[in-house]
Protein backbone atom coordinates (compact mmCIF):
# COMPACT_ATOMS: atom_id res chain seq x y z
CA UNK A 1 0.00 0.00 0.00
CA UNK A 2 1.73 3.83 -1.15
CA UNK A 3 0.53 5.86 1.25
CA UNK A 4 -0.62 9.66 -0.01
CA UNK A 5 2.65 11.70 -0.56
CA UNK A 6 3.64 14.81 1.36
CA UNK A 7 2.27 17.86 0.34
CA UNK A 8 4.50 21.13 0.19
CA UNK A 9 6.30 21.08 2.70
CA UNK A 10 5.55 24.61 3.57
CA UNK A 11 3.49 27.74 3.24
CA UNK A 12 6.34 29.09 1.07
CA UNK A 13 6.99 26.20 -0.36
CA UNK A 14 10.96 27.34 -0.01
CA UNK A 15 12.04 23.63 2.10
CA UNK A 16 12.06 21.11 -0.42
CA UNK A 17 14.23 19.28 1.34
CA UNK A 18 13.50 15.43 1.25
CA UNK A 19 13.12 13.42 4.32
CA UNK A 20 14.01 10.09 5.71
CA UNK A 21 11.40 6.93 6.24
CA UNK A 22 12.27 7.34 9.76
CA UNK A 23 10.94 11.27 9.78
CA UNK A 24 7.95 10.55 7.28
CA UNK A 25 6.69 8.03 9.84
CA UNK A 26 6.87 10.36 13.08
CA UNK A 27 5.61 13.06 10.84
CA UNK A 28 2.52 11.89 9.77
CA UNK A 29 2.33 10.49 13.16
CA UNK A 30 1.91 13.98 14.43
CA UNK A 31 -0.39 15.04 11.29
CA UNK A 32 3.11 17.60 10.28
CA UNK A 33 4.49 18.19 6.65
CA UNK A 34 7.90 17.87 8.20
CA UNK A 35 9.88 16.93 11.00
CA UNK A 36 13.80 17.47 11.74
CA UNK A 37 16.22 15.63 13.55
CA UNK A 38 16.45 17.16 16.86
CA UNK A 39 13.10 18.35 17.47
CA UNK A 40 11.16 17.28 20.39
CA UNK A 41 7.79 15.13 19.51
CA UNK A 42 4.90 13.72 21.02
CA UNK A 43 3.68 10.45 19.14
CA UNK A 44 1.03 8.47 19.61
CA UNK A 45 1.92 4.93 19.61
CA UNK A 46 0.30 1.96 17.36
CA UNK A 47 1.36 -0.90 19.36
CA UNK A 48 3.10 -1.04 23.16
CA UNK A 49 4.05 -4.35 23.61
CA UNK A 50 5.90 -5.80 27.16
CA UNK A 51 7.26 -9.05 28.26
CA UNK A 52 6.82 -10.34 31.34
CA UNK A 53 10.31 -8.89 32.61
CA UNK A 54 8.78 -5.39 31.71
CA UNK A 55 5.47 -5.62 32.17
CA UNK A 56 5.68 -6.57 35.83
CA UNK A 57 8.03 -3.44 36.03
CA UNK A 58 5.35 -1.59 33.97
CA UNK A 59 2.05 -2.38 36.00
CA UNK A 60 3.31 -0.95 39.37
CA UNK A 61 4.28 2.25 37.77
CA UNK A 62 0.98 2.86 35.64
CA UNK A 63 -1.35 2.05 38.65
CA UNK A 64 1.33 5.04 40.17
CA UNK A 65 0.79 7.31 37.37
CA UNK A 66 -2.61 7.29 38.81
CA UNK A 67 -3.84 5.13 36.10
CA UNK A 68 -5.98 1.94 36.14
CA UNK A 69 -6.79 1.22 33.02
CA UNK A 70 -4.44 0.48 29.34
CA UNK A 71 -5.29 3.28 26.58
CA UNK A 72 -6.56 0.37 24.06
CA UNK A 73 -6.72 -2.84 25.26
CA UNK A 74 -6.09 -3.88 21.67
CA UNK A 75 -2.75 -2.07 21.05
CA UNK A 76 -1.09 -3.25 24.47
CA UNK A 77 0.11 -7.03 23.63
CA UNK A 78 1.45 -8.85 26.39
CA UNK A 79 3.89 -11.74 25.64
CA UNK A 80 5.15 -14.34 28.27
CA UNK A 81 8.71 -15.21 26.68
CA UNK A 82 11.92 -14.43 28.97
CA UNK A 83 11.18 -16.32 32.37
CA UNK A 84 8.63 -18.53 30.76
CA UNK A 85 8.25 -21.69 30.95
CA UNK A 86 8.47 -20.29 34.61
CA UNK A 87 11.81 -21.01 35.72
CA UNK A 88 11.69 -21.21 39.51
CA UNK A 89 9.21 -19.47 41.70
CA UNK A 90 10.02 -15.80 41.47
CA UNK A 91 9.50 -16.20 37.68
CA UNK A 92 6.33 -17.64 38.38
CA UNK A 93 5.38 -14.72 40.81
CA UNK A 94 6.84 -12.35 38.19
CA UNK A 95 4.70 -13.82 35.42
CA UNK A 96 1.36 -14.00 37.90
CA UNK A 97 1.47 -10.22 37.73
CA UNK A 98 1.37 -9.84 34.11
CA UNK A 99 -0.99 -12.63 33.68
CA UNK A 100 -3.37 -11.66 36.58
CA UNK A 101 -3.42 -7.83 34.45
CA UNK A 102 -3.77 -8.71 31.47
CA UNK A 103 -7.43 -10.61 32.47
CA UNK A 104 -8.17 -7.87 34.71
CA UNK A 105 -7.64 -5.56 31.89
CA UNK A 106 -9.11 -8.11 29.09
CA UNK A 107 -5.99 -7.37 27.05
CA UNK A 108 -6.63 -8.83 23.74
CA UNK A 109 -3.45 -9.98 22.92
CA UNK A 110 -2.13 -11.62 25.47
CA UNK A 111 0.93 -14.44 24.73
CA UNK A 112 1.62 -17.08 27.39
CA UNK A 113 3.01 -20.60 27.39
CA UNK A 114 1.63 -22.66 24.47
CA UNK A 115 0.79 -19.64 22.36
CA UNK A 116 3.48 -17.78 22.83
CA UNK A 117 6.74 -17.28 20.76
CA UNK A 118 10.04 -14.85 21.36
CA UNK A 119 8.23 -11.72 21.40
CA UNK A 120 9.92 -10.32 18.20
CA UNK A 121 9.12 -13.70 16.47
CA UNK A 122 5.58 -13.31 17.38
CA UNK A 123 4.54 -9.88 16.58
CA UNK A 124 5.19 -9.89 12.65
CA UNK A 125 4.03 -13.42 12.15
CA UNK A 126 0.70 -12.52 14.54
CA UNK A 127 0.33 -9.16 11.74
CA UNK A 128 0.52 -6.94 15.04
CA UNK A 129 3.19 -4.75 13.59
CA UNK A 130 2.53 -3.19 10.24
CA UNK A 131 4.27 -0.94 7.60
CA UNK A 132 4.33 2.50 8.94
CA UNK A 133 3.40 1.88 12.33
CA UNK A 134 5.41 4.20 15.34
CA UNK A 135 5.98 0.97 18.09
CA UNK A 136 7.52 1.21 21.45
CA UNK A 137 8.25 -1.98 23.31
CA UNK A 138 9.54 -2.99 26.92
CA UNK A 139 12.82 -4.74 25.22
CA UNK A 140 15.89 -3.44 23.55
CA UNK A 141 15.33 -5.05 20.58
CA UNK A 142 11.82 -4.23 19.60
CA UNK A 143 13.96 -2.45 16.88
CA UNK A 144 13.49 -5.55 14.75
CA UNK A 145 9.99 -4.48 13.24
CA UNK A 146 12.17 -1.53 11.40
CA UNK A 147 12.62 -4.70 9.01
CA UNK A 148 8.64 -3.82 7.97
CA UNK A 149 9.25 -0.38 7.66
CA UNK A 150 7.96 0.48 10.90
CA UNK A 151 9.59 3.36 13.35
CA UNK A 152 10.19 0.55 16.55
CA UNK A 153 12.17 1.48 19.60
CA UNK A 154 13.38 -0.24 23.12
CA UNK A 155 11.85 1.59 26.12
CA UNK A 156 12.12 0.68 30.06
CA UNK A 157 9.02 0.01 32.30
CA UNK A 158 8.50 3.37 33.04
CA UNK A 159 8.19 4.68 29.32
CA UNK A 160 6.14 1.38 28.96
CA UNK A 161 3.95 2.08 31.42
CA UNK A 162 3.28 5.73 29.94
CA UNK A 163 2.66 4.55 26.77
CA UNK A 164 0.15 2.11 28.23
CA UNK A 165 -1.43 4.36 30.08
CA UNK A 166 -1.91 7.24 27.46
CA UNK A 167 -1.11 5.32 24.05
CA UNK A 168 1.39 8.49 23.08
CA UNK A 169 5.56 9.33 24.01
CA UNK A 170 7.58 11.46 23.64
CA UNK A 171 10.45 10.99 21.25
CA UNK A 172 13.45 12.96 19.98
CA UNK A 173 13.70 12.51 15.97
CA UNK A 174 16.86 10.81 15.31
CA UNK A 175 19.52 11.93 12.82
CA UNK A 176 19.56 8.96 10.16
CA UNK A 177 22.80 6.85 8.92
CA UNK A 178 22.63 5.20 5.66
CA UNK A 179 24.20 1.73 5.06
CA UNK A 180 24.22 0.63 0.95
CA UNK A 181 25.16 -2.97 0.64
CA UNK A 182 26.42 -3.73 -2.60
CA UNK A 183 27.39 -7.27 -4.67
CA UNK A 184 26.20 -10.37 -4.08
CA UNK A 185 26.16 -12.69 -0.61
CA UNK A 186 28.10 -15.59 -0.53
CA UNK A 187 27.07 -18.88 0.23
CA UNK A 188 26.10 -19.41 4.29
CA UNK A 189 26.33 -15.70 4.87
CA UNK A 190 22.85 -14.15 5.98
CA UNK A 191 21.20 -11.26 7.74
CA UNK A 192 23.75 -12.05 10.90
CA UNK A 193 26.50 -11.55 9.00
CA UNK A 194 26.03 -8.19 7.61
CA UNK A 195 25.01 -7.15 10.73
CA UNK A 196 28.44 -8.08 12.80
CA UNK A 197 30.49 -7.04 10.15
CA UNK A 198 28.31 -3.45 10.30
CA UNK A 199 28.60 -3.19 14.23
CA UNK A 200 32.46 -4.22 13.43
CA UNK A 201 33.09 -1.71 11.70
CA UNK A 202 31.36 1.41 13.49
CA UNK A 203 31.23 -0.26 16.89
CA UNK A 204 28.56 -0.37 20.08
CA UNK A 205 27.65 3.21 20.19
CA UNK A 206 29.04 4.04 16.64
CA UNK A 207 25.03 4.94 15.80
CA UNK A 208 23.97 6.21 19.08
CA UNK A 209 21.00 7.67 19.19
CA UNK A 210 20.62 7.27 15.73
CA UNK A 211 18.39 5.70 13.17
CA UNK A 212 20.15 3.42 11.04
CA UNK A 213 18.93 2.64 7.32
CA UNK A 214 20.03 -0.21 5.78
CA UNK A 215 19.46 -0.35 2.00
CA UNK A 216 21.16 -1.72 -1.45
CA UNK A 217 20.69 -4.50 -3.72
CA UNK A 218 21.83 -6.82 -0.78
CA UNK A 219 19.42 -5.99 1.32
CA UNK A 220 16.78 -5.65 -1.60
CA UNK A 221 17.47 -9.37 -2.35
CA UNK A 222 17.89 -10.16 1.65
CA UNK A 223 14.39 -12.62 3.14
CA UNK A 224 12.09 -11.16 5.05
CA UNK A 225 13.89 -12.97 8.19
CA UNK A 226 16.94 -11.52 6.92
CA UNK A 227 15.89 -7.73 7.54
CA UNK A 228 14.52 -8.83 10.91
CA UNK A 229 17.82 -10.45 12.25
CA UNK A 230 19.72 -6.87 10.72
CA UNK A 231 17.11 -4.53 12.08
CA UNK A 232 17.33 -6.54 15.67
CA UNK A 233 20.30 -5.49 16.19
CA UNK A 234 20.39 -2.09 15.10
CA UNK A 235 20.30 -1.45 19.24
CA UNK A 236 24.03 -3.30 19.47
CA UNK A 237 25.47 0.04 17.67
CA UNK A 238 23.59 1.70 19.77
CA UNK A 239 20.51 3.00 17.50
CA UNK A 240 17.23 4.14 18.34
CA UNK A 241 15.36 2.30 15.50
CA UNK A 242 16.94 0.50 12.87
CA UNK A 243 14.75 0.57 9.56
CA UNK A 244 14.39 -1.17 5.87
CA UNK A 245 12.17 0.53 3.36
CA UNK A 246 9.50 -1.84 2.45
CA UNK A 247 9.21 -3.76 -0.82
CA UNK A 248 6.76 -6.13 -2.80
CA UNK A 249 8.36 -8.57 0.08
CA UNK A 250 7.25 -6.78 2.89
CA UNK A 251 4.15 -6.68 0.78
CA UNK A 252 3.56 -10.39 0.64
CA UNK A 253 4.61 -10.91 4.30
CA UNK A 254 2.48 -8.63 5.62
CA UNK A 255 -0.85 -8.67 3.27
CA UNK A 256 -1.92 -12.11 4.57
CA UNK A 257 -1.65 -11.17 7.96
CA UNK A 258 -2.27 -7.53 8.59
CA UNK A 259 -6.03 -7.11 10.17
CA UNK A 260 -5.68 -3.27 9.80
CA UNK A 261 -4.43 -0.67 7.42
CA UNK A 262 -0.92 0.30 6.79
CA UNK A 263 1.31 2.07 4.97
CA UNK A 264 4.54 2.20 2.57
CA UNK A 265 7.28 4.94 3.00
CA UNK A 266 10.57 5.78 1.18
CA UNK A 267 13.04 7.72 2.02
CA UNK A 268 13.25 10.57 -0.35
CA UNK A 269 16.67 10.81 -2.74
CA UNK A 270 17.30 14.09 -1.27
CA UNK A 271 16.88 13.20 2.13
CA UNK A 272 19.85 13.90 5.09
CA UNK A 273 21.92 11.31 6.48
CA UNK A 274 24.78 12.48 9.13
CA UNK A 275 27.04 9.15 7.16
CA UNK A 276 26.47 6.99 4.52
CA UNK A 277 28.56 3.64 4.53
CA UNK A 278 29.24 2.01 1.50
CA UNK A 279 30.35 -1.50 1.85
CA UNK A 280 30.81 -4.52 -1.33
CA UNK A 281 29.93 -7.53 0.51
CA UNK A 282 30.76 -10.16 -2.17
CA UNK A 283 33.83 -11.21 -0.97
CA UNK A 284 32.64 -11.71 2.64
CA UNK A 285 33.63 -14.22 5.25
CA UNK A 286 31.24 -15.53 7.53
CA UNK A 287 31.30 -13.52 10.93
CA UNK A 288 32.22 -14.41 14.43
CA UNK A 289 31.70 -11.70 17.20
CA UNK A 290 34.39 -12.90 19.76
CA UNK A 291 33.94 -11.39 23.05
CA UNK A 292 32.83 -9.54 24.72
CA UNK A 293 31.11 -7.01 22.60
CA UNK A 294 29.03 -7.02 19.57
CA UNK A 295 31.52 -5.35 17.68
CA UNK A 296 34.33 -7.84 17.89
CA UNK A 297 33.68 -9.00 14.54
CA UNK A 298 36.42 -11.45 13.21
CA UNK A 299 36.55 -13.40 9.77
CA UNK A 300 35.42 -17.06 11.26
CA UNK A 301 38.46 -18.10 9.83
CA UNK A 302 40.64 -16.33 12.31
CA UNK A 303 38.68 -18.20 15.59
CA UNK A 304 38.70 -21.81 14.27
CA UNK A 305 40.22 -23.13 16.70
CA UNK A 306 38.52 -21.97 19.53
CA UNK A 307 36.61 -25.08 21.34
CA UNK A 308 33.41 -25.10 22.27
CA UNK A 309 31.18 -26.42 25.47
CA UNK A 310 27.54 -25.30 24.08
CA UNK A 311 25.94 -23.80 20.82
CA UNK A 312 22.51 -22.42 20.78
CA UNK A 313 20.53 -21.55 18.17
CA UNK A 314 17.32 -19.81 18.53
CA UNK A 315 16.70 -16.06 20.16
CA UNK A 316 14.39 -13.33 18.43
CA UNK A 317 17.49 -12.39 16.60
CA UNK A 318 17.85 -16.07 14.69
CA UNK A 319 15.31 -18.02 15.57
CA UNK A 320 12.97 -18.14 12.46
CA UNK A 321 11.90 -20.43 10.01
CA UNK A 322 15.27 -19.36 7.44
CA UNK A 323 17.41 -19.57 10.89
CA UNK A 324 16.40 -23.23 11.33
CA UNK A 325 16.56 -24.29 7.60
CA UNK A 326 19.81 -22.55 6.91
CA UNK A 327 21.22 -24.83 10.36
CA UNK A 328 19.39 -28.22 9.15
CA UNK A 329 20.81 -27.87 5.76
CA UNK A 330 24.33 -28.44 7.24
CA UNK A 331 23.02 -31.11 10.22
CA UNK A 332 21.48 -33.33 7.97
CA UNK A 333 22.87 -36.57 8.35
CA UNK A 334 25.73 -35.23 10.74
CA UNK A 335 25.89 -35.99 14.44
CA UNK A 336 26.97 -32.83 16.90
CA UNK A 337 30.27 -32.90 18.71
CA UNK A 338 30.01 -35.57 21.75
CA UNK A 339 31.08 -32.46 24.14
CA UNK A 340 29.31 -29.93 22.73
CA UNK A 341 25.70 -29.69 24.34
CA UNK A 342 23.39 -28.22 21.14
CA UNK A 343 20.42 -26.38 21.91
CA UNK A 344 17.80 -25.19 19.33
CA UNK A 345 15.18 -22.95 19.90
CA UNK A 346 12.33 -22.44 17.27
CA UNK A 347 11.01 -18.40 18.10
CA UNK A 348 7.43 -19.38 17.53
CA UNK A 349 4.70 -22.47 17.63
CA UNK A 350 3.92 -21.35 14.00
CA UNK A 351 8.01 -21.24 12.98
CA UNK A 352 8.15 -24.85 15.11
CA UNK A 353 5.10 -26.28 13.34
CA UNK A 354 6.47 -25.21 10.39
CA UNK A 355 10.20 -27.18 11.10
CA UNK A 356 8.39 -30.10 12.27
CA UNK A 357 6.28 -30.43 8.63
CA UNK A 358 9.99 -29.59 6.93
CA UNK A 359 11.48 -32.68 8.92
CA UNK A 360 13.92 -30.12 10.30
CA UNK A 361 13.12 -31.07 13.95
CA UNK A 362 14.33 -34.67 13.16
CA UNK A 363 17.06 -33.77 11.58
CA UNK A 364 18.00 -31.80 14.77
CA UNK A 365 17.26 -34.58 17.15
CA UNK A 366 18.55 -37.31 15.32
CA UNK A 367 21.86 -35.63 15.31
CA UNK A 368 21.76 -34.88 19.38
CA UNK A 369 20.66 -31.57 19.57
CA UNK A 370 18.08 -30.55 22.29
CA UNK A 371 15.06 -28.48 20.86
CA UNK A 372 12.71 -26.54 23.34
CA UNK A 373 9.31 -24.71 23.40
CA UNK A 374 9.89 -21.09 22.39
CA UNK A 375 11.68 -18.73 25.00
CA UNK A 376 14.36 -16.42 25.60
CA UNK A 377 16.04 -18.08 28.21
CA UNK A 378 19.62 -18.78 27.98
CA UNK A 379 20.26 -15.41 25.64
CA UNK A 380 19.81 -13.09 28.70
CA UNK A 381 21.55 -16.28 31.24
CA UNK A 382 17.86 -16.66 32.60
CA UNK A 383 17.35 -20.51 32.29
CA UNK A 384 17.59 -23.20 30.17
CA UNK A 385 21.55 -23.33 28.83
CA UNK A 386 23.54 -21.55 31.51
CA UNK A 387 27.10 -21.57 31.26
CA UNK A 388 30.09 -22.68 34.28
CA UNK A 389 32.94 -20.97 34.90
CA UNK A 390 35.66 -21.03 31.92
CA UNK A 391 32.95 -22.47 29.35
CA UNK A 392 32.12 -21.31 25.78
CA UNK A 393 28.98 -20.50 23.85
CA UNK A 394 28.55 -19.93 20.36
CA UNK A 395 25.56 -18.87 20.06
CA UNK A 396 23.01 -16.76 17.47
CA UNK A 397 21.97 -14.66 20.00
CA UNK A 398 22.70 -11.12 19.98
CA UNK A 399 25.45 -10.21 22.56
CA UNK A 400 27.92 -11.30 24.33
CA UNK A 401 28.64 -9.34 27.20
CA UNK A 402 30.65 -10.05 30.17
CA UNK A 403 28.41 -12.81 32.19
CA UNK A 404 25.87 -12.78 29.61
CA UNK A 405 24.71 -16.26 29.64
CA UNK A 406 26.15 -17.36 32.96
CA UNK A 407 29.00 -17.05 35.31
CA UNK A 408 30.93 -13.95 34.64
CA UNK A 409 34.40 -15.89 33.53
CA UNK A 410 32.21 -17.46 30.68
CA UNK A 411 32.29 -16.62 27.21
CA UNK A 412 30.11 -15.87 24.10
CA UNK A 413 30.61 -15.89 20.87
CA UNK A 414 27.96 -14.68 18.38
CA UNK A 415 27.39 -16.31 14.97
CA UNK A 416 24.33 -16.85 12.07
CA UNK A 417 23.30 -20.45 12.05
CA UNK A 418 25.43 -21.96 9.38
CA UNK A 419 28.39 -21.03 11.45
CA UNK A 420 26.40 -22.01 14.74
CA UNK A 421 25.36 -25.43 12.96
CA UNK A 422 28.67 -26.33 11.74
CA UNK A 423 30.76 -25.75 14.68
CA UNK A 424 28.46 -27.30 16.79
CA UNK A 425 29.48 -30.75 15.20
CA UNK A 426 33.11 -30.01 14.74
CA UNK A 427 33.18 -29.15 18.66
CA UNK A 428 34.95 -26.07 17.80
CA UNK A 429 33.98 -22.83 16.05
CA UNK A 430 33.87 -23.87 12.67
CA UNK A 431 33.55 -22.12 8.46
CA UNK A 432 30.18 -24.22 7.38
CA UNK A 433 32.15 -24.96 4.12
CA UNK A 434 34.09 -27.30 6.15
CA UNK A 435 31.01 -29.39 6.31
CA UNK A 436 29.18 -28.79 3.34
CA UNK B 1 28.31 17.41 50.18
CA UNK B 2 30.74 15.99 47.84
CA UNK B 3 30.44 12.29 47.02
CA UNK B 4 33.68 9.64 46.02
CA UNK B 5 33.66 8.82 42.36
CA UNK B 6 33.48 5.41 41.25
CA UNK B 7 35.33 5.13 37.63
CA UNK B 8 34.53 3.07 34.90
CA UNK B 9 35.44 2.61 31.36
CA UNK B 10 33.59 2.45 27.61
CA UNK B 11 30.65 0.61 27.26
CA UNK B 12 29.39 -0.69 30.40
CA UNK B 13 26.15 -2.42 29.68
CA UNK B 14 22.93 -3.32 32.01
CA UNK B 15 24.39 -7.10 31.74
CA UNK B 16 26.99 -5.79 34.62
CA UNK B 17 24.45 -3.77 36.55
CA UNK B 18 22.45 -6.19 36.94
CA UNK B 19 22.97 -9.51 35.59
CA UNK B 20 20.08 -11.33 33.72
CA UNK B 21 19.89 -13.85 37.00
CA UNK B 22 18.21 -11.26 38.66
CA UNK B 23 15.35 -9.83 36.99
CA UNK B 24 13.03 -11.59 38.88
CA UNK B 25 13.48 -9.22 41.56
CA UNK B 26 11.74 -5.98 41.72
CA UNK B 27 11.89 -3.99 45.08
CA UNK B 28 14.96 -1.08 45.06
CA UNK B 29 16.53 -2.69 48.43
CA UNK B 30 16.94 -6.58 46.89
CA UNK B 31 17.89 -4.55 43.37
CA UNK B 32 20.49 -2.38 45.36
CA UNK B 33 22.00 -5.34 46.74
CA UNK B 34 23.20 -6.68 43.98
CA UNK B 35 24.08 -3.54 42.09
CA UNK B 36 27.20 -3.67 39.64
CA UNK B 37 27.43 -7.57 40.68
CA UNK B 38 28.38 -8.57 36.98
CA UNK B 39 31.86 -6.23 37.76
CA UNK B 40 31.70 -7.92 41.24
CA UNK B 41 29.66 -9.76 43.67
CA UNK B 42 30.52 -7.50 46.24
CA UNK B 43 30.45 -3.62 44.65
CA UNK B 44 27.23 -2.79 45.87
CA UNK B 45 28.69 -2.85 49.88
CA UNK B 46 31.70 -0.30 48.87
CA UNK B 47 29.07 2.28 47.53
CA UNK B 48 28.16 5.24 50.26
CA UNK B 49 25.07 7.12 49.74
CA UNK B 50 26.09 10.41 47.78
CA UNK B 51 28.90 8.92 45.73
CA UNK B 52 29.03 9.08 42.02
CA UNK B 53 29.54 7.21 38.80
CA UNK B 54 32.04 8.31 36.32
CA UNK B 55 32.21 6.81 33.02
CA UNK B 56 33.93 6.65 29.33
CA UNK B 57 30.88 6.48 26.45
CA UNK B 58 27.96 4.56 26.16
CA UNK B 59 27.36 4.03 29.60
CA UNK B 60 24.30 1.37 29.61
CA UNK B 61 24.41 -0.39 26.56
CA UNK B 62 22.48 -3.18 26.29
CA UNK B 63 18.83 -4.45 27.89
CA UNK B 64 16.51 -1.86 28.30
CA UNK B 65 15.91 -3.57 31.91
CA UNK B 66 15.09 -0.39 34.14
CA UNK B 67 16.94 -2.73 37.30
CA UNK B 68 20.19 -0.98 36.50
CA UNK B 69 19.37 2.63 37.15
CA UNK B 70 16.88 1.28 39.89
CA UNK B 71 19.46 -0.61 41.42
CA UNK B 72 22.17 2.26 41.22
CA UNK B 73 20.07 4.61 42.77
CA UNK B 74 18.62 2.33 45.62
CA UNK B 75 22.24 1.90 46.57
CA UNK B 76 22.68 5.63 46.73
CA UNK B 77 24.42 6.48 43.59
CA UNK B 78 23.08 10.70 43.52
CA UNK B 79 24.04 10.99 39.67
CA UNK B 80 25.89 9.35 36.76
CA UNK B 81 28.63 11.39 35.06
CA UNK B 82 29.36 9.90 31.58
CA UNK B 83 31.00 10.71 27.84
CA UNK B 84 27.68 9.11 26.46
CA UNK B 85 24.71 7.05 27.65
CA UNK B 86 23.07 4.10 26.44
CA UNK B 87 19.87 5.60 25.15
CA UNK B 88 17.35 3.93 27.20
CA UNK B 89 19.50 3.82 29.96
CA UNK B 90 19.25 7.31 29.67
CA UNK B 91 15.90 7.48 29.16
CA UNK B 92 15.16 5.20 32.43
CA UNK B 93 17.17 7.12 34.58
CA UNK B 94 15.67 10.55 33.67
CA UNK B 95 12.34 8.49 34.39
CA UNK B 96 13.10 7.57 37.43
CA UNK B 97 14.82 10.86 38.64
CA UNK B 98 18.27 9.63 38.48
CA UNK B 99 20.41 12.36 37.19
CA UNK B 100 22.60 11.69 34.21
CA UNK B 101 24.96 13.95 33.22
CA UNK B 102 26.72 13.94 30.12
CA UNK B 103 30.05 15.25 30.50
CA UNK B 104 33.06 14.30 28.48
CA UNK B 105 35.45 16.58 29.86
CA UNK B 106 34.56 15.95 33.79
CA UNK B 107 34.61 11.90 33.01
CA UNK B 108 37.93 12.09 31.20
CA UNK B 109 39.71 14.17 34.19
CA UNK B 110 37.80 12.69 37.47
CA UNK B 111 39.74 9.98 39.14
CA UNK B 112 38.72 7.22 41.14
CA UNK B 113 37.98 8.30 44.93
CA UNK B 114 37.64 11.87 43.62
CA UNK B 115 35.24 13.96 45.86
CA UNK B 116 32.53 15.13 43.26
CA UNK B 117 29.59 17.52 44.31
CA UNK B 118 26.90 18.51 41.29
CA UNK B 119 25.24 21.76 40.88
CA UNK B 120 22.25 20.57 38.42
CA UNK B 121 20.88 23.82 37.87
CA UNK B 122 23.61 25.87 36.70
CA UNK B 123 25.51 22.80 34.92
CA UNK B 124 28.45 22.51 37.03
CA UNK B 125 30.46 19.45 38.52
CA UNK B 126 32.90 20.14 41.06
CA UNK B 127 36.15 18.27 41.64
CA UNK B 128 37.04 19.20 45.38
CA UNK B 129 39.72 16.67 45.23
CA UNK B 130 41.83 18.62 42.40
CA UNK B 131 40.15 21.87 42.98
CA UNK B 132 38.60 21.73 39.40
CA UNK B 133 34.97 22.41 37.76
CA UNK B 134 33.53 20.79 34.52
CA UNK B 135 30.26 21.92 33.13
CA UNK B 136 27.65 20.40 31.68
CA UNK B 137 24.32 21.90 29.56
CA UNK B 138 21.80 21.78 32.36
CA UNK B 139 18.98 20.11 31.66
CA UNK B 140 15.50 21.43 30.24
CA UNK B 141 12.67 22.65 32.50
CA UNK B 142 10.57 19.82 31.99
CA UNK B 143 13.61 17.13 33.01
CA UNK B 144 14.29 19.32 36.09
CA UNK B 145 10.21 18.71 37.08
CA UNK B 146 10.83 15.38 36.15
CA UNK B 147 14.16 15.05 38.91
CA UNK B 148 11.97 17.22 41.52
CA UNK B 149 9.02 14.41 41.48
CA UNK B 150 11.43 11.81 41.68
CA UNK B 151 10.08 10.25 38.88
CA UNK B 152 7.85 10.48 35.59
CA UNK B 153 5.50 8.46 37.26
CA UNK B 154 4.99 10.74 40.23
CA UNK B 155 5.22 13.62 37.69
CA UNK B 156 2.24 12.08 35.84
CA UNK B 157 0.82 11.49 38.93
CA UNK B 158 0.85 15.64 39.53
CA UNK B 159 0.09 16.46 36.17
CA UNK B 160 -3.11 14.79 36.53
CA UNK B 161 -4.12 15.46 39.98
CA UNK B 162 -3.38 18.94 39.06
CA UNK B 163 -5.81 19.39 35.85
CA UNK B 164 -9.19 17.86 37.73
Amino acid sequence: MICPPFGPMNDKGVDKMGMTITEKILAKKIGANKVEPGELISAKLDVVLANDITAAGAIPEMEKMGYDKVFDSKKVIFVMDHFVPNSDRNAAKQCKVCRDFAREKDLENFYDVGEMGIEHVLLPEKGHVLPGDVIIGGDSHTCTYGALGAFSTGVGSTDLAAGMAKGELWFKVPASIKFIYEGQLPRFLSGKDLILYTIGKIGVDGALYKAIEFTGQVIEALSLDGRFTMCNMAVEAGAKNGIIAPDKKTDDYVKARAKRPYCFYQSDADSVYENVFNFDVSSLEPQVAVPHLPSNAKNVSEVTDVKLDQVVLGSCTNGRISDLREAASILRGQKVHPFVRTIIIPGSQEVYLQAISEGLIEIFIKAGAAVSTPTCGPCFGGHLGILAEGERCLSTTNRNFVGRMGHPKSEVYLAGPAVAAASAIKGRIANPSEIA
Amino acid sequence: MPGKAFVFGDNIDTDLMVPGRYLTLSNPEELAAVCMAGVSEDFASRISRGDVFVAGSNFGCGSSREHAPVSIKAVGISCIIATSFGRIFYRNAINIGLPVLEAPIAAKSIREGDDVCVDMQSGTITNCTKDESYIFTPFPQFIMEIFRANGLSNFIKNQKTMCK
